[in-house]
């Protein structure tokens, strides 16, 4: 009972302690430090970190970017969404909208993209599958960074931060191409 | 004057403006939780894509409701009832400004009804988080704020109880453990409502029409203060709760005071800094602060955990083993008083809590982890394991202590009572692990459809999903039935339960007193300090508690093992950088 009692030393910071308490406490220090290192190491030497880049930026300004690019790389559509293909290294815009991710994007296997991504209107989810890539995308900024597919085929982007009642239909398309 | 009681059984003093709070706080609680059970069973039947119960508005504002009557309002009510018995009563003393408890308790009565009803009409579907520019109706965010202020004024009140409990030397010496854990969670929660405050008072006058634009990155940051705080809140108020359960049924005292006291400083010096988690995939911010914050700067508060899920169970162990349970390594678990849902309740708890809630949300949130983790279903299960097991078990576990306790009350059906955290924990574990399993597949979370129907492009998960999917549905409804366990047999023993005391009506369950005869006692003894012991084990050479070290060490090998296998599943996936 004396765990809702006042302790039996009235220091109860001086008393000693155990010593399976101790190794329990070194042992999990330790184990709390090489968790805390393997995010730096894996910026050092992993492949899967995002970039510190980003901007703020406004959806129309952002628009612009996106709608330039599919004027200059487009080469199809898909249900009227327009398919474009920038070329490998190049920048590539994508946007999130109520309820549509625009717009559809071709790749090339092992090529690198600067890919930029950033909302229209309120908080969704990028959520490229089945590779499992998960981002979150703000209003008002950009987010940039490199991606390299090493897979070909046909990636779905699935909105995962709920958007409101047509959430569930939002749905947006990455073809990659072995080249 | 005050009038004070002493409970023939348990030997707990009871206040009597205290306890009328106590009890409806925790009557509150539980019809916050009904709410939320019943939404949160319309929610796992339509994810379980075969049933796929209600319409995709219906189910976002269910899920909304479900959201906040579970994760706040249950557990903040519970948690007041917890704070005051905490101060109150575990240090002999009158409370502190009872009418302003009371007028917090009207508070919180008014924000939890006022934000229900903006939720039930409809356009405030808009989730727990409720991220602008996604907007509510106004009094969607001021019923949250009016609650958020009523539990401040509870907090202040528990302080105050400290106070005159101090000064009118009600206690010998340091104030308990389980006191001192309960303070832990107050100050927690008093940073918590801060941030609330700091960041739902623009959103409401932005939703009314007097700020122009509040910004979607910031209004994350500072939310997550609030929403991921105010579950360090119940990880500090269940870790205290685990501890006096131990210390009523087994006569247990912690096997070190240093040890379990600093791992709740830890709690307080590290815990907040865990709105990172929520923000690791965010642009716009960098990956030093990412890493630093969400480790709760290098892990210092999970390695507080980590010494609580030690020295829980030790101190168990050490207590059974003096009564004579020395038998190999676990006949002080084996002889454990399996049929009290006391116990079965409170140990469910740690162990979900800590083997399941506990490394999924450190492997989820490193940060880049969360890169094939971040809303994807993964995180409801990681949070069903730690709140709506860890949490919620455990406070269900107290409340079959507090029935004949505080309510004076015999348990009403008590077979249902035995069985009630066995159905829980098995539905609720089934309902997470297969969650977890369809995350990693990356199913998404918040999602009314996984067929897609409709859309304009389309896209299959694959069909392990759905199969993942459907066991979690089934766990689900069998956890559904555990919680409806647990509130007939509460809610039956208040209204049928054998009176264990004079009763003095009809609403003695729900706030009012006993008869004014069992208030007879004016000036409580003395709280004395704990006995000193006869051999002091401490510091002596062998492990006084060795099944729970081994415990320990098979949590240690499926923490790290869980670990590893995740940095390798992301190292399978595209180059980013």
């Amino acid at each position: 009972m004396s765990s809702f009692l006042p302790p039996s030393e009235r220091v109860w910071w001086n008393t000693p302690i155990g010593k399976q308490e101790i190794v329990w406490i070194g042992v999990a220090l330790v184990w709390c430090l090489i968790m805390f290192l393997m995010m730096p190491y894996w910026h050092i030497y992993g492949k899967q970190n995002l970039s510190n880049e980003a901007y703020q930026t406004t959806p129309a300004r952002f628009q612009a970017k996106v709608d330039e690019m599919v004027t200059q790389h487009k080469v199809g559509d898909i249900s009227g969404i327009p398919v474009v293909k920038p070329p490998a290294g190049s920048d590539v815009y994508m946007l999130g909208r109520l309820w549509q991710w625009y717009p559809i994007i071709e790749l090339e296997k092992g090529q690198s993209y600067r890919l930029h991504l950033s909302s229209m209107d309120w908080n969704h989810g990028f959520s490229l599958q089945p590779v499992n890539i998960n981002l979150q995308i703000v209003p008002g900024y950009e987010m940039v960074l490199t991606v390299t597919p090493d897979q070909a085929g046909e990636f779905t982007v699935v909105c995962n931060e709920f958007c409101g009642i047509g959430h569930h239909l939002m749905l947006g398309k990455i073809f990659v191409k072995e080249n | 004057m005050a009038q004070f009681r002493v409970c023939p059984d348990s030997g707990f003093y009871f206040d009597k403006s205290a306890e009328s709070l106590m009890k409806a706080n925790a009557v509150a609680g539980a019809v916050s939780l009904l709410i939320a059970g019943i939404l949160g069973l319309g929610v796992i039947l339509t994810r379980w894509q075969g049933v796929h119960l209600l319409p995709a508005d219906t189910f976002y504002q269910v899920l909304t409701g479900h959201g906040i009557n579970a994760l706040i309002f249950w557990i903040i009510f519970f948690e007041m009832a917890i704070l005051y018995f905490a101060s109150s009563t575990l240090l002999r003393t009158r409370i502190a400004a009872p009418r302003w408890a009371w007028a917090g308790f009207a508070l919180m009565i008014i924000g939890m009804v006022m934000n229900n009803i903006a939720v039930l009409q409809g356009n405030s579907s808009v989730m727990m988080t409720s991220y602008a520019p996604m907007q509510a109706a106004p009094h969607f965010y001021l019923g949250l704020i009016l609650f958020a202020v009523g539990a401040l004024i509870g907090c202040f009140v528990f302080l105050g109880t400290l106070v005159i409990a101090r000064d009118d030397r009600t206690y010998e010496g340091s104030i308990p453990l389980v006191t001192f854990g309960a303070l832990t969670a107050c100050i927690i929660a008093i940073f918590t409502i801060a941030c609330g405050a700091i960041i739902l008072v623009p959103t409401f006058l932005w939703s009314i029409g007097y700020i122009g634009h509040i910004d979607a990155a910031m209004y994350r940051v500072i939310w997550w203060g609030l929403g991921h705080s105010s579950q360090q809140i119940n990880v500090a108020a269940h870790v205290s709760v685990w501890y006096l359960i131990i210390g009523v049924l087994f006569n247990a005292r912690p096997m070190s005071e240093k040890v379990s006291r600093s791992a709740f400083l830890l709690y307080i010096l590290f815990l907040q800094l865990a709105s990172a988690h929520h923000i690791l995939v965010d642009p716009g911010i960098s990956s030093e602060w990412k890493v630093f914050n969400t480790s709760y700067a290098m892990y210092l508060a999970v390695l507080a955990s980590m010494i609580h899920g030690l020295t829980i169970p030790g101190s168990m162990e050490v207590a059974q083993r003096a009564k004579g349970y020395t038998k190999g390594m676990f006949e002080w678990l084996r002889k454990a008083p399996w049929d009290n849902p006391v116990f079965s309740g409170f140990f469910f708890a740690l162990i979900i809590f800590g083997f399941i809630g506990g490394i999924t949300g450190v492997v989820m949130g490193t940060e880049q982890i969360n890169i094939i983790i971040h809303n994807t279903i993964y995180v409801p299960a990681h949070f069903h394991a730690t709140v709506a097991v860890g949490t919620t078990l455990t406070f269900m576990a107290l409340t079959y202590l507090l029935i004949p306790v505080l309510f004076r009350r015999a348990l009403f059906l008590p077979w249902m009572a035995k069985w009630q955290p066995y159905v829980f924990s098995a539905g609720m574990t089934l309902m997470i692990l297969f969650q977890l399993g369809a995350g990693t597949l990356g199913v998404s979370r918040r999602h009314w459809d996984m067929d897609f129907t409709g859309a304009m492009l389309s896209f299959e998960y694959p069909g392990t999903a759905y199969t993942l999917m459907a066991v979690a549905g089934v766990g689900g409804v069998l956890g559904v039935l555990g919680g409806a366990m647990y509130l007939i047999v509460t809610v039956g023993s208040l209204l049928f339960g054998k009176k264990l005391d004079e009763s003095a009506g009809l609403f003695q369950g729900f706030g009012v007193p006993l008869a004014p005869s069992s208030y007879n006692v004016s000036q409580p003894e003395r709280l004395p300090m704990a006995p000193k012991l006869a051999v002091e084990e401490h510091g002596s050479g062998g492990f006084e508690a060795p099944g729970t070290f081994a415990l320990a060490m098979a949590l240690l090998v499926c923490f790290v093992v869980y670990y590893f296998i995740n940095w390798d599943y992301l190292a399978s996936v595209w180059p980013l950088s």
